[in-house]
C-alpha cells in the first residue's frame, strides 16, 4: 500500500536527531510490547509480513506522533481483534477499568508457529542473473509490498541472487507462501532522484522477482 | 481526518495504559506468561548487543581467510565465533574498502541485523534517516559527523526484504600492534552500521 510506512525519498522531517546514552527501552512498557508481539509470532497468531501490514495500517497521523512501539502496540490490537483474541472494545473498557464480557474460547492461531524462518528451497530456475539489467515493475497494490514507491518504475542492475523466500504481498493476506527468488538490485542515485541526485552514490535493495521485470 | 480525540493527551502515557491492560488481557485468556516476557526482555538487555558484531569485525580484521568465509558465508563464520544466533535471519556483510563506502537503511520499517548489532537506536527508526538515507546520503552522513571524501562511492543499502544487512568497516590505522580484543573495542555499533568509522587507537586509552 502506498502508506506513510514507505518514506525513502520524503521530505520534509527535518534533521536525524542522535540521542546520547540512549536506554535500551524507554519506558517498561516498550520491551514488554516488543516481547508480546515475539509471542504472538511463535504461537502463530501473526506473522511478520502481517504484522508489517498492520503497522502500516495505523492511521497515518498516528504513525507518526505514537513513537515506534506506539505503531507495534497498535498493529498487535489490530491482529488480536482480526484473529478473535479480542473482542472490538475489549481493550478500550479494560484501560477504562470496566469489564466487559471476555470473548470465551480462544480460536486456534490463524498462522503456522514456531518456526520464523523465511527462506525456501524451490526447484524453480531464477529468471534473472547476475549483470542484468532489469527495471522494477510500476505495481501499486492496496495490500502489503516490499517494493518502495521510489524504485518503481526505475533501472537497475542485478547484483546477487539471494536465496528464494516467503513472498510478502501474499503471505501477509493469508494467500499462500508463493516463495521466490529476492535479488539484490543495484540503482544508481541519479536514476532514482534525478539530475539533481549525489554523485557517486548508488541504493541496492532486496526485490522480490514479482517485483523485476527484463529491459 | 478520522476522529483522534483520544490521543489529545500524552502519547506516552497512554501507550503505558493500553500496554499494560494488553499484557493482563493475554495472560487472563493464557496466551502469553509475564515469566516468558521477563525472559525474552532479559536476552535484549544481557546477551544481544554491538559487542556481537565487534568480535566478527576484530576476527575480521587480523585474519584474512576468516574475512573471506565471513563474506562468503556470515552464517557458518559467525557461528565458528561461537555468536549467538537470535532470529536466524540471513545475515549480509558489506565490506568497506578504498573508496567505498557502505551504509544500512530500511526505507520500509527499520530492519536492523540485530543478531550482531542488538535492538537499534531511535535515530535508525526515525522517519528523518528512514526518509533521506537513500536520497541524500553524504548529506546526512555529514550531518551525523561523516564527511567522505568526494571520490568515494556511498553504497546505501536498503533492507527491504528478509536479509539483515551489516557494514564491515576498515581497520584504522595505527592499530598494527592491536590485540583482537584491542581491535573489538574500536569497533562501534554505528561504525557497523555505516554512519561512523571506527574509533581510533588513541581514542581508547583516553578512556573512551
Amino acid at each position: 500500500m502506498n502508506g506513510i510506512h514507505d518514506m525513502g525519498g520524503m521530505h520534509g522531517f527535518g534533521r536525524v536527531e542522535v540521542e546520547e546514552k540512549e536506554p535500551l527501552f524507554h519506558a517498561r512498557w516498550e520491551g514488554r510490547v516488543r516481547a508480546m508481539v515475539l509471542q504472538m509470532l511463535f504461537g502463530g497468531w501473526t506473522n511478520i509480513d502481517a504484522f508489517r501490514h498492520a503497522i502500516e495500517r495505523v492511521d497515518p497521523a498516528i504513525y507518526l506522533t505514537v513513537g515506534y512501539y506506539g505503531r507495534w502496540l497498535r498493529a498487535l490490537e489490530t491482529l488480536l481483534v482480526e484473529a478473535c483474541v479480542l473482542s472490538p472494545g475489549e481493550l478500550a473498557a479494560r484501560v477504562a477499568g470496566r469489564a466487559l464480557p471476555t470473548s470465551g474460547t480462544i480460536p486456534s492461531p490463524p498462522h503456522r508457529g514456531g518456526r520464523l524462518d523465511v527462506t525456501r528451497c524451490i526447484d524453480a530456475p531464477a529468471q534473472f542473473r547476475v549483470g542484468q539489467a532489469v527495471r522494477a515493475r510500476n505495481l501499486h497494490p492496496a495490500g502489503h509490498t516490499r517494493l518502495p514507491r521510489y524504485t518503481r518504475g526505475k533501472r537497475g542492475v542485478v547484483q546477487h541472487i539471494r536465496s528464494a523466500f516467503v513472498f510478502p504481498d501474499t503471505n501477509a493476506h493469508g494467500l499462500g507462501e508463493k516463495p521466490q527468488y529476492v535479488y539484490s538490485v543495484r540503482f544508481p542515485a541519479r536514476e532514482l532522484w534525478g539530475e539533481d541526485a549525489e554523485a557517486r552514490a548508488t541504493v541496492c535493495i532486496d526485490l522480490f522477482e514479482d517485483y523485476l521485470e527484463p529491459i | 481526518m478520522a476522529d483522534r480525540h483520544q490521543h489529545d493527551h500524552d502519547p506516552a502515557e497512554e501507550n503505558a495504559l493500553r500496554a499494560e491492560a494488553l499484557e493482563s488481557l493475554l495472560v487472563e485468556k493464557g496466551l502469553v506468561k509475564p515469566e516468558a516476557i521477563d525472559a525474552i526482555i532479559r536476552r535484549f538487555e544481557e546477551d544481544m548487543g554491538p559487542m556481537n558484531g565487534a568480535k566478527a569485525v576484530a576476527r575480521a580484521w587480523i585474519d584474512s581467510a576468516f574475512r573471506a568465509r565471513l563474506l562468503a558465508d556470515p552464517s557458518s563464520a559467525l557461528g565458528e565465533l561461537g555468536l549467538p544466533r537470535f532470529s536466524g535471519v540471513p545475515i549480509v556483510i558489506v565490506p568497506d574498502a578504498a573508496g567505498v563506502h557502505n551504509v544500512v537503511v530500511c526505507t520500509l520499517c527499520s530492519c536492523y541485523p540485530s543478531d550482531l548489532l542488538g535492538l537499534p537506536p531511535s535515530w535508525y527508526k526515525s522517519p528523518p534517516y528512514r526518509a533521506r538515507m537513500v536520497r541524500e546520503p553524504r548529506k546526512v552522513l555529514a550531518e551525523m559527523g561523516l564527511d567522505l571524501e568526494d571520490e568515494v562511492e556511498v553504497r546505501v543499502w536498503d533492507s527491504s526484504a528478509e536479509l539483515r544487512y551489516m557494514v564491515l568497516p576498515e581497520r584504522p590505522a595505527g592499530t598494527e600492534g592491536s590485540t583482537e580484543e584491542e581491535l573489538a573495542a574500536l569497533v562501534t555499533r554505528d561504525s557497523m552500521i555505516g554512519v561512523a568509522r571506527p574509533r581510533g587507537p588513541h581514542e581508547v586509552r583516553g578512556g573512551g
